[in-house]
């Protein structure tokens, strides 16, 4: 007998009972589908952070003040000091202070994040301006309420209408627009494209907040990033005493914490993944078991006619293996569609991953066989007199 | 055809040791028709599944066929039904998801036959019985005498040596039964060799010759007219 006999004998079987087996293959395609959407949305999610960063640039060096009450706080101007010293490794410095604020514009207003900073930040975000112009180090000097607006606040508050010249306001202080940014990411929420840029003297009196935490320096080429750190480190444990008082940090150097994570991520979803398509296998199993009673003389007559011990196997074996090959594809498609959806609803970009496709399917088949074989086996044991009296 | 010698099964039920067939030789020569007739417990069944080499004896020898099957391992003895035996039961036993077209190609779709070659000897073994209309027909769809009849096709359709029957008429009603018996009688005329169990002496006395056997014992051995 060859297998495209047993193959036709198990299709028969179980389109005979399409009910069950689609219950049955039910587990294999949750199994299946939950596996390929949750890797794709790890890799979507890891993907966008990772963009992220990469678009900063792998030549920014981030510092961040941490430590508090100490007895004295570095100031903008002694880095500003520190920059020029190192003008040859240090292309540009900005501080950095943010806070979110209901912007208001007329009847208009737009939740968003508000930055305090200088005019090196453009450098800095590689975000030129497509109207108008930047804050400058004038503005800063003056305290001058102006403010540069992302495309998504420019179209919430002020559509299609030209807003350089108009006032926004926040918290009641009046700011005037003096440039529009680049649109960078599509005008997309919680993107570039939604942030106010204001000079930091007015952001400090905007957020009441005259300590600043937060500065990037440009390393004027990838190969100064280290010595910039160095010498960054070196300076800022001069002036606090101690390297627990503030952390230096590179978008490479984040780049590689943020794989480790990712791969941690992975790891714990291709777990789940063994978890729930084990938990499918167990359903298979179980339901064989029910099937292999039932047409206990069934395997008794083919038995009594001539069929072997390796007959029934693959009977039983085949029909276990098309029932999570079925499974698997229909939890292939549904995933498949989870992940287009999930991209098209935007919340994390489309990661279709061909490696994970194949081997949840194959895990799925790989299931099949391991949790076929018992409930198979058994059939094929069963003694032809016990089996044909089996009512 | 058959040379049965010494043929015992024994054993064992709680503590006692059941001697269902105890000390039985035969020889049943190629084109008879025999029956086996007996009451219940009598051994009759233990001996239809040894001749059926749905199970071994625990001595003696069996030789069917010219071939000694009585040491012969799972896979052989299934090969053995396969080629050599073909069976009828008394429930019919059919598979009931196939089709009677289906149901009597199953014994060559064990013996590795050509899907062509299978399908124009059961197509021929249906229309032996009388049920070449019938083929496509799902067991449920078919009367009792109709079911045993391709139950009988499919016992036919490898050609077998030996043709077995256990109470091939108990769950018909006389009329069909007597059909079948004549389908038997028929078959028998052609050249088969048949061996029909039974409990029912009328059934039994329509053979050759009949076989009377008793607490696993052969009693009697006669010739019918």
């Amino acid at each position: 007998m060859g297998v495209w006999q047993a193959f036709r004998m198990a299709v028969k079987s179980i389109r005979s009972n399409k009910v069950r087996s689609f219950l049955t293959m039910l587990g294999v395609i949750i199994g299946v589908g939950a596996v390929i959407t949750a890797v794709a949305f790890a890799q979507g999610s890891t993907k966008q952070i990772t963009d992220r960063i990469s678009a900063l640039g792998t030549e920014l060096v981030q510092v961040s003040i941490t430590g508090r009450n100490t007895n004295r706080d570095i100031t903008l101007k002694e880095l500003e000091e520190f920059t020029l010293e190192n003008e040859q490794k240090i292309a540009a410095m900005s501080p950095l202070i943010s806070s979110q604020y209901t912007v208001k514009a007329g009847r208009n207003s737009v939740d968003t994040s508000v930055k305090g900073t200088t005019y090196d930040y453009s450098k800095i975000s590689k975000q030129d301006i497509a109207a108008g112009r930047y804050i400058s180090d004038i503005d800063n000097e003056y305290r001058q309420k102006v403010a540069v607006i992302g495309s998504r606040v420019k179209d919430e508050l002020f559509g299609e209408e030209d807003p350089l010249g108009k006032t926004i306001k926040m918290e009641s202080q009046i700011f005037v627009v003096v440039g529009v940014l680049d649109e960078l990411n599509q005008g997309q929420q919680g993107t570039s494209d939604d942030q106010v840029i204001i000079p930091i003297t007015a952001a400090q009196r905007l957020m009441k907040n005259t300590s600043i935490r937060n500065y990037s320096f440009l390393a004027a080429s990838a190969e100064d990033v280290d010595s910039v750190m160095d010498v960054l480190t070196e300076y800022l444990t001069g002036v606090y005493g101690s390297s627990d008082m503030f952390r230096i940090n590179n978008a490479a150097q984040t780049l590689d914490t943020l794989s480790s994570v990712t791969d941690t991520m992975m790891t714990v979803l291709g777990g789940i993944a063994a978890i729930s398509l084990l938990v499918g296998g167990i359903g298979i199993m179980n339901i064989m078991l029910v099937s292999v009673t039932e047409r206990t003389r069934e395997i008794g007559i083919r038995k009594a006619i001539g069929a072997k011990r390796r007959n029934i196997l693959a009977q039983f074996l085949i029909e276990a293996l098309i029932v999570t090959g079925i499974g698997g594809m229909i939890g292939l498609l549904l995933g498949t569609s989870a992940i287009w959806l999930i991209g098209k609803i935007g919340i994390v970009p489309a990661v279709y991953s061909p490696l994970w496709m194949i081997l949840a399917f194959g895990i799925s088949l790989l299931v099949g066989v391991v949790f076929g074989m018992f409930p198979a086996n058994k059939a094929s044991r069963l003694n032809p007199i016990t089996a044909l009296r089996h009512e | 055809m058959i040379r049965i010698q010494e043929l015992k099964k024994h054993y064992l039920m709680g503590d006692s040791l059941v001697k269902a067939l105890d000390g039985v030789s035969l020889h049943i020569p190629p084109e008879s028709f025999v029956s086996i007739v007996g009451p219940s417990g009598s051994g009759k069944s233990t001996l239809m599944n040894l001749l059926g080499c749905l199970d071994t004896p625990s001595s003696g020898s069996y030789k069917l066929d010219g071939i000694e099957v009585s040491s012969l391992n799972d896979n052989q003895l299934a090969e053995i039904r396969n080629t050599k035996i073909g069976f009828i039961f008394q429930g019919f036993n059919l598979v009931s998801k196939l089709t009677a077209l289906e149901n009597v190609e199953l014994p060559l779709i064990y013996s590795g036959c050509s899907a062509k070659e299978r399908l124009s000897r059961a197509k021929e073994a249906l229309a032996k019985v009388g049920l070449g209309n019938r083929l496509n027909h799902l067991p449920t769809e078919l009367s009792g005498g109709q079911q045993q009849r391709v139950a009988i096709a499919r016992a036919l359709v490898s050609n077998p040596p030996l043709i077995l029957a256990d109470e091939p008429t108990g769950n018909l009603d006389s009329h069909s039964g007597q059909e079948i018996m004549q389908l038997f009688k028929d078959l028998h005329n052609l050249g088969n060799t048949i061996v029909l169990i039974t409990h029912d002496n009328s059934v039994a006395n329509q053979a050759q010759r009949v076989l009377r056997i008793l607490d696993g014992q052969i009693v009697e051995d006669k010739e019918v007219s």
